[in-house]
């Protein structure tokens, strides 16, 4: 066990290096310098900001001190907040997505074991068809398509929740169904093909056979048993969440990390860019990371070598 | 005839008594009456009796015709502004879709958008076919040493989150439909070599391999002769539904403003844009919106399809 947390704590590092190393370089290689566009710049003046910012090091000595400022939690100045640091924006916008972000996860994987479960006990009945039919529906429709048509008919033309803003507890309603509609899809697909294949596992025949009732046989052994697979999927649902908050805060006029993300990049302020690209890159290899132990210590089945999902 | 009378008669001299002329009626016997049903015609059986598949299948050609003439059948273009027309309401004797915030015909320019995301879609998946076959079949094929290292390469790429790597590639080269391919293509190759890496180390070590082999096959000729077509029909499915993958990280893309570039739209973009008072003039949404969904809808169904007639273990 531990010589498996210690070889995938490894690999995750070396990935996070190279997408540290890879946001540095390609940076590096965008023409002109950033202080280039608006008005001309005395020589002087400018041969001083490049002082003050490294610039005017050689590259391999600004490389080594951007790791070691990354290492320290220190991403850099934004060029457009001016004076700002990039950790303390992304930071101050953080608390709104992470709220969004966490109700949703929960929303998504209540309603995904449900429905899932239920499309499983009732395999070929209307309730599975429908399921499956939902399932279909929320992996193929864009989760901005879906944010855009809530808050076209229960917004704007109902009046039942507000078209932007994100305050009180009704404000979560829209973009959290927009946001796990398709986390929900995935769940339920796999809870329910696992349900299946558990509901006709041996074991489950002799608890029955033994007389165990119902609630126990489901609870004790079905239930356990068939929500396995949910938790590699913990990884991607990262995934999926961090890159549908980014269209769904836009959509909904929210606070967080993902619109910052956008203007962002909308505003080439490159050291936000990077920071908030090495933050999601955390996130989401952690996510992985916990993801890939939790199966591990839920699943004393898996072999400890590393394991593959694809 | 039984073998017995068979060894009986060889030791003594045959004699012309011994043959006898068949007749017509026994002429055919040896021919196969049955047509003989080849994997893929089985294949194709399964899918054609899956009603719900070929609907899909009958929806994503609608879609790729209307894509390929929708724009030549309108008096309008894509790209030319009509600022006395501006965010116009479809009608049917003018602008079919309405017109956008530009004055640009809406029809149009949702089909020459379903053209681009089509384009992007379809070349990526294919991009990343040609590279996923190449190296996973390389570490299939090769295994050990070989594999161990070609796969912890590709894990380590994988395990970067991919979207991140595309914005970052887009941020940095302009976005236009080459780079925006390339970008999505950079790791989106990895799940089909993984695919391919494990469909070749099960064919490999069956018999027929083994037969090719020892008649002397060298190493090209049972990858890309024996190996590569019998796993056909997983990469297939991969292929149909990395599509509209490509297709949502496209759209994705547009709402970060690194997608496709105005005049040219794809169906991303197209939402993106409306975005702004959509409140007021949903048609600019409505019918891109659709559209997208539409066609993400139809190519995962037809790959889920695909999947169950190419493979009916697989069907639950």
């Amino acid at each position: 066990m531990f010589r498996y947390v210690v070889n995938k704590l490894f690999y995750m590092l070396v990935s996070l290096f190279i997408l540290v190393s890879a946001t540095f370089f390609l940076m590096k290689a965008i023409p002109g310098d950033p202080f280039q566009s608006e008005k001309k710049v005395p020589p002087e003046i400018r041969a001083r900001l490049f002082e003050q910012y490294g610039f005017d090091k050689p590259l391999y000595e600004q490389y080594g001190k951007y790791l070691v400022n990354v290492l320290h939690g220190d991403l850099g100045i934004s060029m457009k907040h001016v004076n700002q640091d990039v950790t303390d924006l992304i930071m101050k916008t953080f608390s709104a997505s992470l709220k969004l972000g966490v109700v949703a996860i929960i929303v998504s994987i209540i309603v995904g074991v449900l429905l899932g479960m239920l499309a499983a006990l009732y395999h070929r009945k209307l309730i599975d068809n429908v399921a499956m039919v939902l399932a279909v529906l929320g992996i193929a429709v864009p989760s901005f398509v879906l944010a855009a048509l809530l808050q076209f008919f229960f917004a704007f033309k109902l009046h039942i929740f507000r078209v932007m803003g994100f305050e009180t507890p009704l404000d979560y309603v829209l973009p959290v169904v927009a946001l796990s509609a398709q986390p929900i899809a995935f769940i339920a697909r796999l809870t329910r093909s696992s349900m299946l294949e558990v509901l006709h596992a041996d074991y489950i025949k002799t608890a029955k056979a033994k007389g165990l009732n119902w609630f126990t046989i489901m609870f004790r052994h079905v239930i356990r048993n068939g929500i396995m697979p949910v938790i590699t999927y913990m990884g991607p649902m990262a995934a999926n969440i961090v890159t549908g908050s980014v269209v769904i805060e836009q959509v909904f006029g929210i606070g967080g990390i993902g619109k910052q993300f956008v203007e962002s990049i909308t505003n080439r302020d490159y050291p936000l860019i990077m920071g908030i690209t090495i933050f999601y890159g955390v996130l989401l290899m952690l996510a992985r990371f916990i993801s890939d132990l939790l199966y591990v210590v839920v699943d004393p089945r898996v072999k400890l070598s590393s394991r593959k999902e694809g | 005839m039984s073998l017995d009378s068979n060894t009986v008669k060889q030791t003594a001299a045959l004699t012309p008594d011994d043959f006898r002329k068949l007749d017509a009626s026994e002429k055919n016997a040896e021919v196969i009456q049955r047509e003989s049903v080849s994997a893929w015609k089985d294949a194709w059986q399964r899918l054609v009796e899956n009603k719900v598949a070929m609907g899909a299948l009958i929806v994503l050609g609608l879609i790729v015709i209307a894509a390929i003439v929708g724009p030549m059948i309108s008096k309008y273009n894509y790209y030319t502004n009509d600022l006395l027309a501006t965010n116009q309401a479809p009608s049917l004797k003018d602008h079919w879709f309405g017109t956008d915030d530009l004055g640009r015909d809406m029809f149009v320019r949702t089909w020459m958008g379903a053209r681009i995301s089509l384009i992007v879609g379809l070349v990526a998946a294919l991009i990343d076919l040609l590279i996923g076959v190449i190296y996973g079949g390389i570490m299939g094929y090769f295994g050990g040493r070989v594999d161990e290292i070609m796969n912890k390469f590709s894990e380590i790429i994988y395990a970067i989150p991919y979207l991140l790597v595309t914005i970052l590639l887009l941020v940095v080269f302009e976005p236009s439909l080459g780079t925006i391919i390339l970008a999505l293509t950079i790791t989106g190759w990895i799940n089909m070599s993984w695919i391919v890496r494990g469909e070749i180390m099960q064919l490999k070590n069956r018999e027929f391999v083994l037969a090719s082999r020892s008649m002397g096959a060298g190493s090209g000729r049972l990858l890309f002769r024996h190996l590569l077509p019998n796993a056909v029909g997983p990469i297939i499915v991969t292929l149909t539904l990395s599509v509209p993958n490509a297709i949502f990280s496209e759209a994705f893309l547009s709402f970060l403003g690194l997608g496709v570039q105005a005049p040219v739209a794809s169906l991303g973009s197209m939402v993106n844009d409306a975005l702004t008072g959509w409140m007021y003039y949903p048609w600019r949404m409505l019918f891109p919106a659709i559209l997208i969904s539409v066609t993400m809808l139809a190519f995962n169904i037809f790959g889920d399809g695909l999947r169950d007639a190419l493979d009916p273990k697989l069907k639950k």
